[in-house]
């Protein structure tokens, strides 16, 4: 018999960048907010101090910051003729727990998706043909602009103290920055970062090949920066652990260094940790939520009421909640009715290294987003007549910091172990570089999520089953766009460069992005999403579920930017409209 | 050993203290009010709410977890422990049942209702300093908020300490009641400022040294002081003192926690978030002002730090801090303190610094400044002979001067913040 607490205005299930967003904007408001997190409290000092940070064993290896999958996995499957298997060891993708989420352990890469990114069907099928969206790619139009959500990304680019170079200013473009971009109504808060030499090397090559290299924008502060909520961020030392780490030195713009310092001051918030919800309750109707149930630290049952229920997870445990909470129908794509775990998307990568032997690079030196891009190839920003796919994707040398256990770079014909190898790599380490490429993927009809029929996790709840393989129209791009990079590679003047496409079907072992997108997504009809644009449930209009989920397919660049703007848009809509008729929707359908 | 010495010491002085108050000598003559020098508010219940801010009552009579101002924090004095009074107007626990006249006398004289002596733990040898008006106003204040009926724990103080009549012969001795006097050779400003620094701020409970009965040294005051195992630093113009801040520094300190200078923390939090930040802005200009008029004390003579100790010092200095702190010391202005030019680095006594490197410190968090921007701990990570040595080089770069630190200083403060850990040890792999 669960306890029942007295009632929130509004409940946040899960406590990452989504949720201090929305518990800061919700609290601004006025309302009550409850947080209920499953894992632990985590800050700067106590967590992540640089006395131990940059760690690799503990973090990398051990991965001490990411689920621990003996307590709650995904089985995973290529296709419906295998037998989905538990994932037992995080490898293509690393999703975060705790307070912050994965947003402590991202490198702070904050990207605009492309204002053609928002209309993916119409778009290619006006410039394209009908045929250039086969049946069963089930890609559709996001049902808002990139004009919409200019002021919401430009608000989370400030929050987060973006370093970086505008190429597009209300319409003009900037030397300097990316031309390709949408227009941003004012440059980035800080200058972009300094730029070591290899991504110097990359962009001076991009350039003379008619390219268009700019920075990369990052959440890696440039300077000291005081953010409009009034939390400071320091200058970023260039030590190269971001990715898979927390940030000691309050330069990587997380939850913990851009909101909770103001939130957790605030006498109408409360977070509770450890503190597991295992589903959205519903009234007998089915169409409000009434509050979660959780599970405490003590194994007790606990019901929170509230009048709002926000489900900011991580997007794989969003679509999960959803389904183990009976909201929206599943989807079943030999019907194709349902929607509830439809488009589920990821993205495609791969790489070139260059080799070379007169240039030292200290590839030590590092950030999380610190590199020269180019998007020549990403979107619709090329002709793509001929070329049998549709998307693409970024191309940019990235500096990140070569930590030496995970940074080991061989050449074609260097042998694989043994004593040759370490001096392979004992040769290479300071001589080597890698340009990577971060391509989009449609969304396909028989890529999803479901509950799995079979494995449960600790708390008796099944699991989330993927279902999910790359299609041609990916390995056609992410080809092409590696052809691209080689070219690039080789104006580098290396001594060699090595190729590294991505073949075959999709491995979930090898670390690839954590960009999992799809399975709730928005739309501008309950015929064929799940949320409406503002991100509420077309089925329960007092439950919104912010996050890369909402994404109807996925993009040629990093999410968290799209997820922030998508989350403030929303907390716009509830604010200027919702809470003036709460419990309505804001879209009739 | 470390309280025996005051306790022999306290029965010297016991005697000669006797023969003093035989001689008819007392500190409890009445005093004139002064003219007032306080803020104009006509309300005495709004005026009594900021008094009570400018006394930074908060910081000793709410005890964490309890009803405001319900007393039960434990003050920690080489004569043992003092747990804060309950101040809410409970007629029991509280002050409810006490006069004006007996808060006057309180504040005045530091004499409880009853007529039993109060311990200076309750600055009355500053608060003397108020005047009656605002020490009515004060009470005016206090009637209005919760009562709660908590009653903290009994102090345990040692023989003869713990008889409060033994107070009459400590005061006899240290402590003279009068209320604030201005000076007609100063401003407004400046006399408004030593009102609040000398009387209800109480800064010199912290910032004044003390003598071995713990009474304030008349000859320097808040030249900087010691209690319980920090060094609260020099407040007057020498250069380990506010000599390199300016009085918009001050200002900016007091209202934000912070400056281009340094970053409060440790013992001064407290007194950042209930007092200073919520002073008016005239308040904290005046206390600027009066501060930076205080005449420079004599700053410690630097005997040289041995150059090998300096080698050492630099190299782990590079390594450890200089992420933060800059490879110059000059740090991130509001961010990470500076250290080339730090108070806290150049005190004679280096416990404040030893400690912030053994334990680690996280600056105070405020509305202006709401970021907790921590040190974290090193006291896992280096020997006290390797914190000898990089503190040494602190103290002695950037321009500072201040005597070396001697491993006997370090190791003495690692077993006593063992004893009294300040914050959380950071989590070591091996123990998740």
């Amino acid at each position: 018999m669960a306890q029942t607490l007295p009632k929130t205005d509004a409940v946040l299930i899960g406590f990452g960048w989504v949720g201090a967003m929305m518990g800061q904007e919700l609290t601004d408001m006025g309302l009550n907010v409850v947080a209920l997190e499953k894992g632990s409290w985590r800050d700067t000092p106590t967590d992540f101090a640089t006395t131990f940070a940059q760690d690799e064993l503990r973090y990398y290896w051990r991965h001490e910051l990411f689920e621990r999958l003996n307590h709650e996995t995904l089985t995973f499957r290529n296709n419906d003729g295998q037998t989905a298997l538990p994932m037992r060891h995080l490898g293509s993708f690393l999703p975060g727990s705790n307070v912050g989420g994965s947003g402590v352990h991202w490198n702070g890469q904050v990207w605009r998706f492309l204002p053609t990114d928002f209309q993916a069907r119409s778009h290619n099928v006006s410039r394209y043909g009908k045929a250039a969206v086969p049946d069963d790619m089930t890609i559709q139009d996001w049902g808002v602009s990139y004009d919409d959500l200019e002021p919401y990304y430009d608000k989370f680019e400030y929050l987060c103290g973006v370093s970086g170079k505008a190429g597009n200013l209300g319409g003009q473009i900037v030397p300097g920055g990316d031309p390709f971009e949408g227009p941003r109504r004012r440059d980035y808060p800080n200058p972009p970062l300094d730029m070591p030499y290899a991504p110097m090397l990359f962009a001076k090559a991009a350039s003379e090949t008619g390219r268009h290299p700019f920075p990369h924008p990052a959440a890696n502060s440039s300077r000291p920066y005081t953010n409009p909520l009034g939390v400071q961020l320091a200058q970023c030392t260039f030590c190269g652990f971001c990715e898979k780490y927390g940030c000691g030195n309050y330069s990587k713009a997380t939850a913990q260094t851009t909101i909770l310092p103001v939130l957790m001051r605030k006498p109408n918030f409360t977070l509770r940790t450890h503190s597991e919800v295992m589903k959205i309750e519903l009234s007998p109707d089915g169409k409000t939520a009434t509050g979660v149930t959780y599970v405490d630290a003590q194994g007790r049952e606990i019901f929170q009421p509230a009048d709002l229920v926000i489900l900011c997870a991580y997007s794989l445990e969003n679509v999960r909640m959803l389904l183990l909470s009976d909201v929206g129908k599943p989807y079943d794509p030999s019907t194709g009715e349902g929607l509830v775990g439809k488009n589920y998307a990821y993205q495609i990568t791969s790489s070139v290294n260059v080799f070379y032997d007169d240039k030292i690079l200290n590839p030590f030196i590092g950030a999380g987003a610190l590199g020269m891009m180019c998007n020549d190839y990403n979107g619709d920003n090329f002709d793509h007549s001929g070329l049998g796919f549709i998307g693409g994707g970024y191309i940019g040398l990235m500096q990140t910091g070569a930590r030496p256990i995970e940074t080991h770079p061989t050449p074609n014909g260097a042998p694989t172990w043994g004593s040759g190898w370490k001096r392979a790599v004992a040769k290479n380490y300071l001589r080597a570089a890698t340009i990577s490429t971060h391509g989009a993927v449609m969304s396909h009809k028989q890529n999803r999520l479901d509950l799995d029929p079979t494995y449960k996790d600790a708390l008796g709840r099944p699991l989330l089953r993927m279902t999910f393989d790359f299609t041609d129209n990916e390995h056609k791009m992410s080809d092409y766009l590696t052809d691209r990079a080689a070219e690039m590679g080789r104006a580098m003047n290396p001594r060699e460069i090595k190729v590294n496409k991505r073949a075959g079907s999709y491995d979930i072992v090898p670390y690839q992005t954590t960009h999992n997108t799809g399975g709730a997504i928005m739309g501008a009809n309950p015929r064929d999403s799940v949320l409406n644009t503002y991100l509420q449930s077309w089925d329960v209009p007092n439950l919104f579920v912010p996050g890369a989920n909402a994404f109807p397919q996925n993009a040629g660049y990093n999410p968290t930017g799209t997820v922030a703007a998508l989350t403030y848009r929303c907390t716009d809509a509830i604010r200027t409209h919702y809470l003036k008729a709460p419990g309505q929707p804001l879209v009739h359908a | 050993m470390r309280r025996v010495l005051p306790a022999l010491a306290f029965a010297c002085i016991l005697a000669a203290g006797a023969i003093a108050v035989a001689a008819g000598h007392t500190a409890q003559d009445p005093a004139p009010v002064a003219t007032p020098v306080q803020s104009t508010t006509p309300d005495p219940v709004a005026r009594g709410r900021y008094l009570a801010v400018l006394g930074d009552c908060a910081g000793c009579h709410t005890r964490p977890g309890g009803a405001p101002l319900a007393g039960g924090l434990p003050l920690q004095s080489s004569f043992g422990t003092i747990y804060t009074a309950n101040i809410t107007p409970d007629p029991k626990a509280g002050i409810g049942s006490w006069t004006a006249d007996q808060f006057w006398r309180a504040m005045h004289e530091g004499r409880r209702a009853d007529g039993a002596h109060l311990y200076p733990a309750f600055p009355y040898v500053y608060f003397t300093r108020v005047s009656r008006a605002d020490s009515d106003a004060l009470r005016a204040y206090l009637l209005t908020i919760p009562a709660s009926n908590y009653t903290p724990p009994p102090n345990t103080l040692m023989f003869p300490v713990n008889i409060r009549a033994s107070m009459t012969i400590w005061n006899a001795l240290f402590f003279k009641a009068g209320t604030f006097q201005p000076r007609s050779d100063q401003s407004a400003e400046w006399n408004r400022g030593a009102y609040i620094v000398t009387g209800l701020g109480h800064c010199g409970a912290c910032h004044t040294p003390k003598n071995l009965l713990q009474a304030d040294s008349r000859s320097k005051p808040l030249q900087g002081g010691k209690i319980e195992d920090w060094v609260a630093p020099d407040l007057t113009g020498a250069p380990n003192g506010l000599g390199t801040w300016s009085q918009d520094d001050i200002v900016e300190f007091l209202k934000t926690g912070r400056n281009a200078h340094s970053n409060g923390g440790a013992s001064m939090s407290s007194v950042l978030i209930h007092s200073t930040t919520q002073m008016s802005d005239e308040d904290r200009r005046d206390i600027a002002i009066y501060l930076k008029s205080l005449a420079p004390s004599q700053p410690p003579t630097a005997r040289g730090a041995p150059g090998d100790l300096m080698a050492e010092g630099g190299a782990i200095y590079r390594d450890q801090c200089s992420a933060c702190h800059g490879v110059d010391g000059a740090g991130e202005p509001r961010l990470f303190p500076a250290l080339r030019g730090s108070a806290n680095a150049q005190q004679r006594d280096p416990t404040t610094m030893v400690r912030y490197i053994l334990t680690g410190s996280q600056s105070t968090a405020t509305t202006d400044r709401p970021t907790p921007f921590a040190m974290p701990a090193f006291a896992w990570k280096l020997s006290d002979h390797q914190i000898a040595a990089v503190a040494t080089y602190v103290r002695n770069s950037f321009g500072n001067s201040a005597p070396p630190v001697s491993v006997g200083d370090v190791a003495s403060l690692r077993h006593k913040t063992a004893a009294h850990p300040i914050q959380k040890e950071p989590p070591a792999a091996e123990q998740r």
